[in-house]
């Protein structure tokens, strides 16, 4: 064993972009049956060295230098065509997203099988019995009929996994995994990781797993390489690094994983008159029927309200409706029952008919800046416009503004002049902000606004976020589905679940139990920053987890009925769950009662401590 | 930056200086060539009809024994005027309201689609010649009926491309904000279609000197003794069995034209995608 050479190695390799560097000198090796992680944040370097593995160089990029073997082969000295031999069949590639990596109008199955038949390693017939038997081991439903399916028709999770099965049925040498569960919602992310983990420990897979998530590679890797900026900072095996980072950069992005409290400590004199106010909120899309109900129903019953400088998380999985919910609020969709008051005044549906006033004081950060900075604006253009439609401002006083706007998001003033394609992520998330900030608003409604950027530059963005709201007593409404931003942010929450608010409370609603079941999954599928989670996760929530939202569900009372381990059939099914008080200050929807979702939720014979075992997050 | 990427950029850079030499070359000739044609548009100078180059006339005589060099330089006036006013005409109309159909959305953008679509579906030369038949041809005619022909086209392109901006956030941020349709029309959605605009409104000008050039061709474009290039090809197609320059050089010369409009228009697309690459 000891004397066995590893499977891949990567000497001194460097990779450039005409002049810029983007991989420096990077080495490592992978054993047979190695699982090794390269972890790092967006332009880190990680994906290009993953490619590099394969001998491609995205266009403009060049390998410049360095040794890549694996098995036998000299990667860098193939020529074109042995290059094509190589790829697919010795190393083979999960991209990020499924979605983008399959052929929408072609069947699953000549999908998966393509590269084996392309590399003529076996029949039609003997490759599709392999990819069934792949399909089984990946724990896909139907394993015997799901290539039939369109790539539409199956969820996000199962078409990674498929995409999985794509990339193994050659058996490669080495398979490399491109951040395979980021798109992926947490409670998916379960069940894909855990597929994925039992193929690669039974097929004795070696792999590259490269991620920007710690605690998902904490789950995956033997070994962890930390990557900044193109060069190595530092590699050890998983649980050392975990335990003992030696780098300074492993022991910040560590940090980062766990983010310190932000909030305020609460100072509210008892029960101010909420900013704003929403009740019996019903939206949706598509044309209203007969009873003003709109053919896709999205919201459901919504009952929420934002005292002001205060922050409320709306919490859900992709598809629960949270953007919805901001863009009703904001005017963009108009609600189809229900009322939105603002200081006590009902508020228009629409933007176009509410009052400038009122338009002034709500304002909306959208998630990707990318798309919500009008590219064809300077920095200067963009933040001038509100100053100028709300506040009248011109000449001097305008520009002393969007200085000092600027300032306030901590952006050098000589950044006024540039294009939003001239700035990083951050820079462009700051600017956002600005814009909304430029408004002077009472209430800022912030859709997603750190999912699109790395943990360190998230972090700062939030750190930003509760500055501003000391000291200028803004409040936020702050949708995310990452639990722990929420946890660190949020002064109460709002948890949404198929467009149905199925528990609201303090920021202890989650961190204390009973709560309710969906909340206790969303919870218990955050990945932990300890190797083993992955192992210790309860068959229960296994079989929640799988379920993932689908709309028809959304018709039933509860929205949760098909997925709760804790259902009660003949009731759960009828009725509508009432809205009920918990003692630690919440309201959750279920027919459940406190003392029934506490036994659930702590197991029987264990003692009744309401604490759950995530305490080292907050 | 790698040499080839530089290479590639340097190379466009001179087919853009190239292109735009003869662009601006032949609009130059298009104002200022009644001024310094040496004879009248329709003086008959010569007897010696599809006469070859010579020092007198430099670039021969045409059927009647004309000037060809001041015919083609009266021509460019008419060739390229009309084309660019219909072609400004087309895409202004068309622009905006592309631009009103995809900032409004619903019943705006659903009445002005199927009306663009009903008036793309005659076919355009038969179009041309209805409308010349009933109106007779002047130039106000011709105008506006290539006008009327390259609208709908105009307004496709310029509605795709402004529906998919209108799609994004900073639009609806705009909304939020409560800005008014105008304002997201002309400071929010416009800035960001200009340049494929530009590319359009270049082919655009190449289809209607087509058509002027096709339409003088049957007889039906600018009226003798006036000629656009396109009428210049057809009186003297009889030249092409001796060889005359007479039929050659105006067709040369809405070649020319055409050409390097389209690789103007190639260069600046490019070097805006590099931009954007950076």
């Amino acid at each position: 064993m000891l004397a066995e050479p590893p499977l891949v190695e990567v000497d001194g390799l460097h990779v450039v972009s005409g002049d810029t560097p983007i991989v420096r000198d990077v080495s490592f090796t992978i054993a047979r049956g190695e699982v090794l992680a390269l972890i790092g944040e967006s332009g880190s370097g990680k994906t290009t060295i993953g490619l590099a593995l394969m001998g491609y160089a995205r266009r403009g990029c060049q390998i410049a230098d360095g040794r890549i073997r694996v098995g036998n082969i000299d990667v860098r000295s193939l020529s074109h065509a042995k290059l094509s031999d190589l790829r697919g069949r010795t190393v083979s590639y999960v991209a990020q997203s499924a979605a983008a990596s399959f052929n929408p109008a072609r069947r699953i199955m000549p999908q998966v099988i393509e590269g084996a038949l392309i590399h003529r390693l076996m029949s039609r017939a003997d490759a599709k019995t392999k990819a069934r038997a792949l399909f089984a081991d990946l724990a896909l439903p139907d394993p015997d009929n799901i290539g039939d399916r369109f790539p539409y028709q199956v969820s996000g999770g199962q078409l990674q996994r498929l995409l999985a099965a794509m990339a193994l049925i050659t058996d490669p040498d080495l398979v490399i995994l491109d951040e395979p569960t980021t798109a992926l919602d947490v409670t998916t992310q379960i069940e894909v990781l855990r597929a994925f983990r039992q193929v690669v420990r039974e097929r004795r897979t070696t792999a590259l797993y490269v991620s920007h998530d710690l605690s998902v590679v904490a789950q995956m890797a033997d070994r962890i390489v930390v990557l900044r900026d193109g060069a190595v900072q530092e590699t050890a095996p998983t649980q050392q690094l975990l335990d003992a980072p030696a780098h300074p950069y492993t022991r910040n992005l560590l940090a980062a994983v766990a983010p310190v409290a932000r909030v305020a400590e609460p100072q509210h004199t008892p029960a101010p008159p909420p900013l704003l106010r929403i009740s019996g909120l019903v939206a949706g899309y598509g044309p209203t029927d007969a009873r003003g109900l709109p053919e896709i129903t999205v919201l459901r019953d919504i009952d929420v309200g934002i005292e002001s400088d205060s922050v409320l998380g709306v919490i859900g999985e992709s598809g629960c409706g949270k953007s919805t919910l901001a863009q009703v609020i904001a005017g963009l969709i108009a609600p189809a029952r229900g009322s939105i008051e603002l200081d006590g005044v009902p508020l228009s549906p629409l933007a176009a008919q509410r009052t400038r006033e009122q338009l002034r004081r709500i304002q909306i950060v959208l998630q990707s800046a990318d798309v919500a900075l009008n590219p064809a604006h300077s920095v200067e253009h963009s933040l001038a416009r509100p100053l100028r439609f709300y506040h009248a401002m011109r000449g001097e006083a305008l520009r002393r503004r969007v200085v000092a706007l600027l300032d306030m998001v901590h952006l050098p003033t000589a950044l006024a002049g540039c294009y939003p394609r001239e700035l990083s992520g951050g820079q462009k998330q700051r600017v956002n902000l600005a814009r909304a900030l430029a408004a002077e608003p009472s209430l800022i409604l912030c859709d997603e606004v750190t999912s699109a950027l790395d943990s360190i530059v998230g972090a700062a963005i939030l750190d930003l976020l509760a500055e501003l709201r000391r000291e200028l007593g803004i409040a936020y409404m702050f949708i995310s589905h990452d639990l722990s931003t929420v946890r660190a942010i949020c002064d109460s929450v709002a948890i949404l679940y198929a467009g149905q608010l199925v528990e609201t409370g303090g920021r202890n609603a989650l961190r204390q139990r009973p709560m309710h079941p969906y909340t206790d999954l969303l919870i218990a599928s955050v990945p932990e920053l300890r190797t083993g989670w992955l192992d210790g996760i309860s068959a229960t929530q296994l079989k929640e987890a799988a379920g993932g939202v689908s709309w028809h569900m959304a018709a039933q009372p509860c929205a949760f009925f098909s997925r709760c381990a804790h259902r009660i059939s003949g009731v759960c099914d009828i009725e509508a769950p009432p809205l009920r008080e918990l003692a630690k200050g919440a309201r959750i929807r279920c027919h459940l009662g406190e003392d029934e979702l506490l036994r659930a939720q702590t197991g029987a014979g264990q003692a009744p401590s309401a604490e759950p075992q995530y305490a080292h997050l907050s | 930056m790698s040499d080839a990427t530089l290479q590639r950029r340097a190379s466009n850079r001179r087919t853009g200086i190239v292109a735009l030499s003869v662009v601006g070359f032949w609009v130059a000739i298009a104002a200022s060539g009644p001024f310094v044609a040496p004879h009248a548009e329709g003086n008959v100078v010569s007897s010696d009809v599809f006469a070859p180059i010579s020092t007198a006339f430099p670039l021969g005589t045409d059927y009647l024994g004309r000037d060809m060099l001041s015919r083609v330089l009266f021509g460019a006036r008419d060739t390229i005027g009309v084309a660019l006013l219909a072609t400004l005409l087309a895409c202004f109309v068309g622009g905006t309201l592309a631009l009103c159909a995809a900032a409004r959305g619903g019943w705006t953008d659903a009445v002005l689609s199927r009306a663009m679509d009903a008036l793309i579906s005659v076919p355009s030369l038969l179009f041309g010649l209805v409308v010349i038949a009933a109106l007779g041809s002047s130039i106000p005619v011709l105008v506006g009926t290539a006008a009327v022909i390259y609208t709908p086209g105009a307004y496709r392109t310029a509605r795709a491309l402004a529906v998919n901006i209108a799609a994004m956030d900073f639009i609806r941020v705009a909304r939020a904000r409560g800005e008014r349709t105008t304002f997201i029309m002309a400071d929010e959605i416009l800035p960001n279609m200009l340049l494929p605009l530009l590319t359009d409104f270049g082919l655009r000008f190449i289809y209607v000197v087509l058509l002027l050039s096709g339409l003088s061709f049957l007889g039906l474009g600018v009226q003798p003794p006036q000629a656009d290039w396109g009428s210049l090809v057809r009186e003297n197609i009889e030249g092409l069995a001796y060889g005359a320059p007479a039929v050659i050089i105006p067709a040369i010369a809405i070649a020319t034209l055409t050409i390097s409009v389209n690789l103007l228009i190639d260069s600046l697309s490019s070097r805006r995608q590099g931009a954007d690459a950076r």
